[in-house]
């Protein structure tokens, strides 16, 4: 498998990344290089090997669902880039 | 003062030789004085150190009981909340970030009387080996201004190697407490997956990352692993495990312990003289009555290709979250929502922190998944597999911590898989989500060499336990650089 330029530009889109033309072809061998090195774990024979998605163990972590004080809305908006009367400031959405 | 470990710092304040103001004033000139040159502090919190040293010296007057760590000015990697502080993760994504909450580290050690200097360089949002992708600054090592003090956590190791803070946390994905630590000639332990709270540590790979400290010595490192770790129920994959006093594992002796030496990471690509001071622990350990054996993890030579596919799978998908709109850095000109999102990401973001994202997305997108999402998953569980094997024959394993020293800035910032290999001993331990800590173990043409301890789950104690030992023996925790 080979990463073409096309691939990383789709990437990119879904990525929500823009990149120039030169960043695009260093990208893409970035991309190829790390790829090829990873392509040893073809050797690996997987099968009937089920996935393990965490370190070591998978419980459920489940609670009572109780209300609990949350945080103050005025104090996180403080970290917003706009906001307005308690809300966060956003382009227009629906044209 | 400077040069002290916490246990000696304790003594003096304990015998009232020292008080934590003029302490925690002589670590502020300690860095007003050389960061400069190192790089390590992104923020500097002057007031809230001095008031909390203040108080910590009140309550000694009063005659009340304080902890071990109480007065003791230690640092925070600045990808750790501390309410009211900044945590940048050094990108100019969160330049301006204030934490509005503490992580649940911060809130333990806050109620061990910590003094907090302030917040730690760090390569940008804990991605790279060398901490030279800060979007700030670049970390040094103490002991070559030329050369990296290794990464991600480079702030924190060489904080400590150069005697800014007496002690410092970082975070570990794929061994960016543990290289540093090699390269600054520091003690870093990464706990069990579970073992502390990530409340509070902003998520690069969620299923691989971990906090944990960097102390002088091994002595230092039980007292603060016992103070951070423990169940949060903020953390869902924190552990319900009891916290163990970690301090009754010092002063033991080894004999008979049976330590694992695995072949694979003895092999092509570790510089020859890393391997004579490795090859030279490990005697100091036989001579102590361990049993030393052989063992083989043949399937370590796929962890770092399960590990980049994983690490930037998983950070894709937490990175999303920074889209210029509830926080972080928004781009001033944009044409839409989705052009904001956009431009936000491409200036707030670094090259290597796009790269893994990028990686991350192709891993995941359709048509690929299978290929190298999934795959990877599956030689993670025989990774797995053979780390609990390994440990039904032996009580701990020993390796190299990095396969050389701290090498020369910008050196590997061309070739991001080069830099990558400097993690090759490290990252199957995430994987497996095993515990294991560097200790200075040797020198190599003046730089630091660093030994790794693998322990088996939950089992940081004789990690502590086999570090103390061998602590005792050599003096190389007590080599401090001349800066």
């Amino acid at each position: 498998m080979s990463v073409t330029i096309r691939d990383v530009e789709y990437v990119a889109k879904l990525a929500r990344l823009e990149f120039t033309e030169e960043q695009k072809q260093k990208f893409t061998e970035d991309l190829n290089g790390i790829l090829n090195y990873v392509e040893m774990l073809k050797e690996v024979d997987t099968e009937n090997v089920e996935i393990s998605i965490g370190a070591y163990r998978v419980e459920n972590a489940l609670r009572e669902d109780v209300v609990k004080p949350s945080f103050d809305r005025e104090a996180l908006l403080k970290n917003a880039p706009d906001a307005q009367e308690g809300f966060v400031k956003v382009p227009k959405v629906i044209e | 003062m400077h040069t002290k470990t916490i246990h000696e710092i304790r003594e003096l304040i304990n015998k009232g030789e020292v008080s934590c103001v003029e302490l925690t004033k002589n670590a502020l000139d300690r860095i007003n004085k050389i960061d400069d040159k190192i790089g390590a502090f992104l923020q500097i919190d002057e007031e809230g150190a001095i008031n909390k040293a203040k108080e910590v010296d009140e309550k000694i007057r009063r005659g009340e009981e304080v902890s071990f760590l109480a007065g003791i000015p230690m640092a925070i990697k600045d990808n750790i909340c501390v309410e009211g502080l900044k945590t940048t993760c050094a990108s100019k994504m969160l330049e301006n970030f204030v934490a509005p909450y503490d992580a649940h580290v911060t809130k333990l050690l806050k109620q061990n009387d910590a003094v907090i200097l302030g917040k730690l360089n760090m390569d940008e949002f804990a991605m790279g080996s060398s901490s030279e992708n800060s979007a700030f600054k670049k970390v040094r090592n103490p002991y070559d201004l030329e050369r990296v003090p290794g990464g991600s956590s480079g702030g924190s190791a060489a904080a400590v190697a150069a005697g800014e803070a007496y002690y410092t946390l970082g975070s570990d994905t794929g061994g960016s407490i543990r290289q540093p630590a090699s390269l600054c000639g520091v003690v870093g332990l990464k706990p069990t997956y579970g073992r502390v709270s990530r409340y509070g540590l902003v998520a690069f790979a969620s299923s691989l990352d971990q906090i944990g400290p960097f102390t002088k010595d091994v002595e230092d490192c039980a007292h603060v692993l016992k103070a951070i770790a423990g169940y949060d129920e903020m953390d869902s994959t924190s552990a319900k495990k009891e916290v163990e006093d970690y301090t009754k594992y010092l002063n033991k002796d080894i004999k008979g312990l049976r330590i694992g030496i695995p072949k694979e990471y003895f092999a092509e690509g570790l510089n020859d003289d890393v391997r004579k001071e490795i090859e030279n622990a490990i005697e100091v350990l036989r001579k102590l009555g361990a049993e030393i054996k052989e063992i083989s993890l043949p399937m370590s030579k796929y962890a770092l290709a399960v590990y980049y596919i994983l690490a930037s799978s998983e950070a894709s998908s937490n990175l999303a979250r920074f889209d210029g709109i509830r926080y972080g850095y928004r781009a001033k000109e944009f044409e839409d929502v989705v052009d904001l999102y956009v431009k936000s990401r491409s200036q707030g973001f670094g090259d290597e922190v796009k790269r893994r994202i990028m990686l991350g997305t192709y891993a995941l997108s359709a048509g690929y998944y299978d290929a190298y999402y999934k795959k990877a998953l599956k030689v993670r569980t025989l990774i797995i597999n053979e780390y609990k094997k390994a440990f039904e024959d032996v009580d701990v394993i020993l390796t190299p911590t990095s396969p050389t020293v701290a090498f020369k800035i910008g050196e590997k910032s061309n070739n991001p898989l080069e830099m990558y290999l400097s993690d090759i001993y490290t990252v199957p331990i995430n994987i497996a989500g095993v515990p294991a800590i560097s200790i200075p173990a040797g020198f190599v043409g003046g730089l630091p060499v660093g030994m790794q301890l693998i322990g088996n789950y939950f089992d940081e104690g004789t990690l502590i336990k086999v570090g103390h030992a061998f602590e005792r023996e050599t003096e190389f925790s007590k080599v401090r650089p001349s800066i």
